[in-house]
């Protein structure tokens, strides 16, 4: 395994002498340096973990680390806690980030038409969720779930919303109650951005707010909408605080819960080069989702 | 259409940019608006009332009377308990947090800040390797490096310190990302050269000038930042054992999973979870005007 990569240019020998070389440097290395010891290094040794294995001599004998191949990644393929926890955000994805950023859109909509009175008010209203850590707002809703502690007892009571029916769902609403008006903002502030000359001839030919809205306005914060479902699908894949704490509360979330979870989990065990090996898989998923999502919609945007 | 003989009327609907389909369906529209706008606002607000509401009871009444009001009032009562249990181990928590994502995000926009401006600004060899490198390093999650890191800091004694959640929370690639883009777009090549002819220096230039020609979306750059750090969760869980090290929401967990042994922390938990997200709240709101700035600026792209 070869260090990683300096990212430092500069060190290298040019063709050319490069004008101002020195305040480059100076403005490049520190972030260069930080970047390569928190990030690539440790992709870098994450990568040569997952492909080591441990093997002893004989059952009392000094364990040792041995290049293992890829026998840790068929063991996270095999591991059933891992897998499920992906299907899971997998059904968790699918569901909660469309109906999270469809509501953000609706509401960013709504905020940029004139339908509304007290956008001010709506707009931090709906903001101030962001600002409870993830931490917090689980521990919150996790109260209002709860069958004795909640204040909608009534609904409680009946409803077992942290059983193992149900309980994903409740962290969906944990993490759609936080970042909707995050996303609504983004989505907003593209639609401000939007020159209201466009909307005339719209309105010369008597389109109504609605037409408005699907053929002018959607299509044109359109970027704004795929950052954050990329934001989106890359978060999802992280969930990690919200189902550690809403551990306290209900016992269908277990300890590999989301693929993170099993990733401390094995962690713990400790096998660490399993644990490795469930990283690299797991950073692996979420890029070429993430990056296949940005494709597939550039490819769209070039046909339409 | 029959609203041809009150023109004028259609007219001003028109100006206002409502659809000139007649008054009465424009009533309708405006009402369903509002009824949404007023169901949602309530599933946003509610929790935090029920927080407000909760974090003024002791421990009996949160659970015997009306989650939605208040009872007997000692909130003052509460916040000094919290402040007192185990010699302010909870204001220490507060402190750690403060330090972590105020100076960590703090040094996270300055490094990102000087970054992304040279890489918009100067033209030299591995600029656009270096650039994409870190935009892969945007998508990469965080959480994939928080078990990496602890093994590497595990070899050099530097796990359960202060450092340990530190040093990893000063990186931030999306503001590299950011600053860039907005470095290109606000810091005109002008500037640069008139500064160059009167014998700036480079880097001069840049505190000098360029830093607050940036500075909305440094402001950006440092908001994000700040919160990413205030809800690391996995750094943490992996990283400390000391709980004099914690920060606030994770001392919060820590508090939470013990419930079911010390169940008069409730209140504490509740209060805690109350005061630690207060400043946060308020300076959301106030500085919300930067975060649309600088938003939109990334969305652009």
């Amino acid at each position: 395994m070869s260090a990683p990569p300096t990212l430092l240019a500069t060190t290298k020998p040019t063709r050319r002498p490069t004008p101002h070389k020195r305040a480059i440097a100076f403005f490049v290395a520190p972030f260069a340096a930080l970047f390569t010891l928190f990030y690539l290094l440790p992709i870098g040794y994450a990568i040569r973990q997952s492909l080591l294995v441990i093997e002893r001599d004989g059952t009392f004998g000094v364990p040792t680390q041995v290049f293992g191949g890829l026998s840790q990644y068929a063991l996270v393929f095999q591991d059933q806690d891992f897998m499920s926890s992906l299907g899971r955000m997998f059904a968790f994805g699918i569901i909660q980030v469309p109906i999270m950023l469809g509501l953000a859109l609706l509401f960013a909509l709504l905020l940029d038409s004139p339908l509304l009175r007290g956008k001010r008010f709506f707009r931090l209203a709906f903001f101030v969720p962001y600002a409870v850590p993830g931490v917090i707002a689980a521990i919150m809703w996790g109260n209002l779930f709860s069958p004795n502690l909640s204040p909608f007892k009534g609904v409680t009571g009946s409803v077992d919303f942290l059983g193992s029916d149900l309980v994903l769902w409740a962290l969906a609403n944990v993490v759609t109650w936080v970042f909707v008006g995050y996303n609504m903002l983004i989505m907003y502030s593209a639609l401000l951005s939007i020159p209201t000359e466009i909307y005339e001839a719209a309105r010369v030919d008597g389109a109504g707010q609605l037409r408005v809205a699907w053929s002018i306005k959607i299509p044109l914060v359109r970027p704004a909408i795929i950052l954050t479902a990329v934001f989106s699908i890359i978060g999802t894949l992280q969930l990690l605080a919200e189902p550690q704490v809403f551990q306290s509360f209900s016992s269908a979330v277990t300890s590999t819960f989301t693929p993170n979870m099993s990733v401390y989990a094995t962690a713990s065990i400790p096998n660490s080069n399993l644990a490795a090996a469930m990283s690299v898989v797991l950073a692996l998923i979420t890029f070429v989702l993430s990056f296949s999502f940005l494709k597939f919609t550039q490819r769209q945007e070039n046909q339409s | 259409m029959s609203a041809t003989d009150q023109s004028t009327d259609v007219i001003k609907a028109t100006r206002r940019g409502t659809a000139a389909r007649g008054p009465r369906e424009n009533i309708m529209s405006r009402t369903a608006a509002m009824v949404i706008m007023g169901v949602f606002t309530v599933y946003f607000l509610v929790p935090i009332w029920w927080l407000l509401v909760a974090g003024s009871k002791d421990t009996g009444s949160i659970l015997t009377t009306n989650p939605l009001w208040f009872a007997d009032f000692q909130m003052f009562q509460n916040i000094g308990d919290l402040f007192s249990y185990r010699n302010g181990i909870y204001f220490q928590w507060l402190r750690n947090s403060v330090l972590y994502a105020g100076l960590g995000g703090a040094v996270a926009t300055f490094l990102a800040g000087m970054c992304g401006y040279a890489l918009a600004k100067y033209r030299f060899r591995g600029r656009e390797m270096i650039f994409n490198v870190v935009l892969g390093g945007v998508l990469v999650p965080a959480t994939a490096l928080a078990l990496p890191l602890f093994l590497i800091f595990s070899k050099v004694s530097l796990t359960n310190t202060f450092w340990a959640v530190f040093l990893p929370s000063i990186v931030s690639p999306f503001g590299v990302y950011l600053t860039r883009i907005f470095a290109a777009a606000s810091v005109p090549e002008e500037i640069l050269e008139a500064a160059r002819l009167d014998g700036s220096g480079e880097i001069r230039t840049f505190f000098r000038m360029s830093i607050r020609l940036m500075s909305p979306a440094l402001i950006t750059v440092f908001l994000f930042q700040f919160v990413t750090i205030w809800n690391n969760f996995f750094l943490p869980l992996i990283m400390l054992r000391d709980e004099s090290l914690f920060p606030v929401t994770f001392g919060l967990y820590a508090w939470n999973t013990q419930l079911n042994q010390l169940p008069e922390l409730r209140s504490l938990v509740l209060i805690g979870a109350l005061v630690s997200i207060v400043p946060l709240i308020v300076a959301f709101l106030s500085l919300q005007r930067f975060w649309r700035n600088g938003l939109s600026a990334g969305a652009v792209k």
